[in-house]
C-alpha cells in the first residue's frame, strides 16, 4: 500500500516527490437541487448553490483553517474532497486522485474526524474501535502497533483503552476518534469541528495533539471549526468561505485585518460608574457595574487593562475574542463601504 | 476485479457483522431474552395458522402438515436473509443524521457495510422455529422422495432467501430518495413471509400475478413447495417453474444491485 511506504519514507525525513499541490480544487462546483412543496401535490424546484466556482490549492504538509457560517458550504466542500458527494462541475484533485471515482483507493490516504458524529463503537471498549481499523484498512502490524502507542501517549488514551465508548466523557470521545483516524497513516486529515463542545483542558490536548502531528508527521491538515482559536493556535493560514465562494485566503492576522477585528475586553467595577475613558479602546456597553470596551484585535490587553485598572476599581475582567460570525460581518461592511 | 471487490464486500461484513455480535456481548441477558422473544414472536405466526386448524380441516385444500411445509419453506428463507442484511431499512436513519457519510470515507464496500449494520444473533429465532416446524411437516406429508424433490429443498430455500435479499436491498436503495420509507419496505419483507405462509389457493387471481410476475415472490416457496407436493400451479404455470427460483433470485440482486448503485448514486450527487 502506498501509505505504508510513504509514511515510512517521511520518517526518514526524505520528501515524497515535489508536488505543488496535494490538494487541488479548480473552479468547482456544487449545485442542489432543492424541491419545496407549493401544494397538495405541487413541488417547486429550486436550485441552490453550495459551493460555486471554487478554486484553491493546499500544499503537502499544510495546516489549514476552513471557516464560515453555517450553510456557508464548509461542509460541502469537505465531502467532496472526501469522495463523499460528487461535484456537479469543475476538477477536483487530493494526492492526484479524483475523490468521487475513487473513493475506496482514496480512503486509505485520508483520516475523516466528523465533530459530532463518532465513529467509534458505543458498546465495545476503545480498543476495539482500534483493532477494527486495523483489520478493515490492512494497517501492517508494526506500523499498527507503532501508530497506536504513539497516539496513546500523546493523546493520553492509555486508561480509556478497556472503558466502553458510552462511558467516555465527551472530550475523550473526540481524543479517541482523533485516534482512529490516524492509525493508518493518513496523508491529510480533515477535522470538521474538532473541539466543539470541549472543556479548556481537553481543547488544549488536542491542539497540541494536532501541532506536533503536523510538524512531526507533515500530515496535512483541513480543520472546520468555530473557535477562532484553534485557528490562531494551529492554522498559518486561514480560508474563509461564505455562499460557496471563498471570502479570504491568508494568514489569521490578515484576516483580522481586512474584517477590522475588534477584540473585546469586559470589566467589572466596584460600582455603577460613568463609561471608562481610555485611549485605543471605546466602551460599547454598560450595564450596571460591568462594561464593555473594544480594542483593535491586533493590539494587547495588558496595557489596557493597566491603564484602567490605575484608575477605577476594577474587580474582574475577562477577554473575548471577536467569533467569525462577527469578523465575517465585518468583512462584508468593510467591502460595502469600500 | 469482480471476484477482488466482492472478496473485500464479504471481508468488510465479516468484520462488521462481528463487531455487532460483540456488542450485543455486552449485554449477554438482555440477548438471550431478545433471542427467546425473536423465537417466540415468529412462533405466535404459527400458532395462528394452528389456531385456524383447530376450527377448519384443511385452508383453500391444503391440510395442516401442507400449509406447515410452506410456512416453514418462507419462514427459513426469509429468517436466512432477515439474519444477514435485516437491519438495511436502517439506512434511511443513517441517511437522515448523516452516519452514512461516517461509512462513505471507509475503504470498503457501502453496500457490505450497510447490511452488516445492527447484526443481531437474535434474529436466529426465526430460522430456528422455522427449521422445527419443517421437521414436524416433514414427518407428517405423505410425499414421495425423488432425488430431484429433494435437491430442491435447499435450492429453493437458498434462492429463496435470495430473493428476499434483493428485497431488503432495494427498498434500502429506495430510502435514499425517501428516507422514511422503511415501513414500505416492511410492507414487502414481512409481510410478504405472511403472505407466503399461506396456500396459493386462498389468494385472489390479481394477487397471485403480482407476486409471481411483479415481485416473484411466489418462487421463494410456492412453486417448488407444490411441486414437492404434486399439487396444481397458480395461474396454471408450467411444471418446470419449480426449479426456476435460483434464476429469478439471481435476476432479483442483479436488479436490487442496480438500484442500489443508482441511489447511492443519487445521494452522492444531491447529499440527503
Amino acid at each position: 500500500m502506498v501509505t505504508a511506504t510513504e509514511a515510512a519514507a517521511r520518517d526518514e525525513g526524505e520528501e515524497p516527490p515535489a508536488e505543488s499541490a496535494f490538494i487541488e480544487l479548480d473552479r468547482v462546483e456544487k449545485v442542489f437541487e432543492v424541491r419545496r412543496k407549493t401544494g397538495f401535490l405541487r413541488r417547486e424546484r429550486r436550485q441552490v448553490r453550495a459551493v460555486d466556482a471554487l478554486s484553491f490549492t493546499v500544499a503537502r504538509g499544510e495546516m489549514v483553517g476552513y471557516i464560515g457560517p453555517n450553510g456557508a458550504g464548509k461542509s460541502t466542500t469537505i465531502k467532496m474532497l472526501t469522495g463523499i458527494l460528487t461535484p456537479s462541475g469543475g476538477r477536483l484533485r487530493v494526492a492526484g486522485i479524483d475523490p468521487a471515482r475513487e473513493r475506496t483507493r482514496l480512503a486509505r490516504r485520508i483520516g475523516v474526524v466528523f465533530g459530532q458524529r463518532t465513529t467509534l463503537w458505543w458498546d465495545l471498549p476503545l480498543i476495539d474501535s482500534y483493532r477494527l481499523m486495523h483489520r478493515m484498512y490492512r494497517i501492517p502490524d508494526a506500523r499498527y502497533r507503532a501508530n497506536l502507542d504513539r497516539c496513546v501517549e500523546l493523546l493520553e488514551l492509555a486508561d480509556l483503552l478497556d472503558v466502553p465508548v458510552r462511558q467516555l466523557s465527551l472530550g475523550q470521545r473526540m481524543r479517541g476518534d482523533i485516534a482512529a483516524a490516524l492509525l493508518h497513516d493518513p496523508e491529510v486529515l480533515y477535522l470538521d469541528e474538532p473541539t466543539i463542545g470541549l472543556d479548556v483542558v481537553s481543547k488544549a490536548k488536542v491542539r497540541s495533539f494536532l501541532r506536533d502531528l503536523n510538524a512531526e508527521r507533515g500530515t496535512t491538515v483541513l480543520l472546520t471549526t468555530h473557535d477562532l482559536q484553534d485557528i490562531e493556535q494551529l492554522c498559518s493560514r486561514v480560508m474563509v468561505i461564505d455562499h460557496g465562494s471563498l471570502m479570504y485566503d491568508g494568514p489569521l492576522t490578515g484576516l483580522h485585518e481586512a474584517a477590522e477585528g475588534e477584540r473585546t475586553l469586559v470589566v467589572d467595577l466596584e460600582r455603577e460608574l460613568p463609561p471608562i475613558e481610555v485611549p485605543d479602546a471605546r466602551v460599547v456597553r454598560v450595564e450596571g457595574p460591568r462594561q464593555w470596551l473594544a480594542f483593535p484585535a491586533g493590539g494587547s490587553a495588558a496595557p489596557l487593562v493597566a491603564r484602567i485598572a490605575e484608575r477605577y476599581p476594577l474587580v474582574d475582567l475577562s477577554v473575548r475574542e471577536p467569533d467569525i460570525e462577527a469578523v465575517i460581518a465585518k468583512m462584508y461592511a468593510g467591502k460595502a463601504v469600500s | 476485479m469482480a471476484d477482488h471487490r466482492l472478496g473485500e464486500a464479504l471481508r468488510a461484513y465479516r468484520l462488521i457483522a462481528g463487531m455487532w455480535v460483540r456488542s450485543t456481548m455486552a449485554y449477554r441477558a438482555s440477548f438471550v431474552m431478545t433471542t427467546f422473544g425473536n423465537f417466540a414472536a415468529t412462533a405466535l405466526d404459527f400458532v395462528a395458522i394452528l389456531l385456524m386448524f383447530s376450527r377448519v380441516g384443511a385452508l383453500g385444500g391444503y391440510p395442516l402438515p401442507e400449509v406447515a411445509f410452506l410456512y416453514a419453506l418462507t419462514s427459513i428463507s426469509f429468517g436466512l436473509a432477515d439474519l444477514a442484511i435485516g437491519s438495511m431499512d436502517r439506512l434511511g436513519r443513517r441517511v437522515r443524521d448523516g452516519t452514512l457519510d461516517t461509512l462513505l470515507v471507509r475503504p470498503a464496500p457501502v453496500l457490505a457495510q450497510v447490511a452488516a449494520d445492527r447484526f443481531a444473533l437474535r434474529r436466529l429465532g426465526r430460522v430456528t422455529q422455522g427449521a422445527l416446524v419443517l421437521g414436524w411437516a416433514l414427518t407428517r406429508l405423505d410425499v414421495e422422495w425423488t432425488p430431484d424433490k429433494l435437491l430442491l429443498m435447499p435450492v429453493a430455500m437458498v434462492s429463496g432467501c435470495g430473493i428476499f435479499c434483493a428485497v431488503f436491498v432495494a427498498g434500502a436503495a429506495f430510502q435514499f430518495v425517501a428516507q422514511d420509507a422503511s415501513e414500505v419496505q416492511n410492507a414487502f419483507t414481512y409481510g410478504g413471509t405472511t403472505l407466503l405462509q399461506y396456500p396459493p389457493t386462498v389468494f385472489a387471481k390479481e394477487l397471485l400475478r403480482g407476486v409471481t410476475f411483479v415481485l416473484p415472490l411466489a418462487f421463494v416457496n410456492w412453486l417448488p413447495a407444490l411441486y414437492v407436493l404434486g399439487r396444481p400451479y397458480p395461474l396454471d404455470l408450467p411444471r418446470w417453474t419449480a426449479f426456476a427460483p435460483p434464476l429469478v433470485a439471481l435476476a432479483c440482486c442483479a436488479l436490487a444491485g442496480t438500484a442500489w448503485r443508482v441511489g447511492l448514486r443519487s445521494y452522492r450527487s444531491t447529499g440527503s
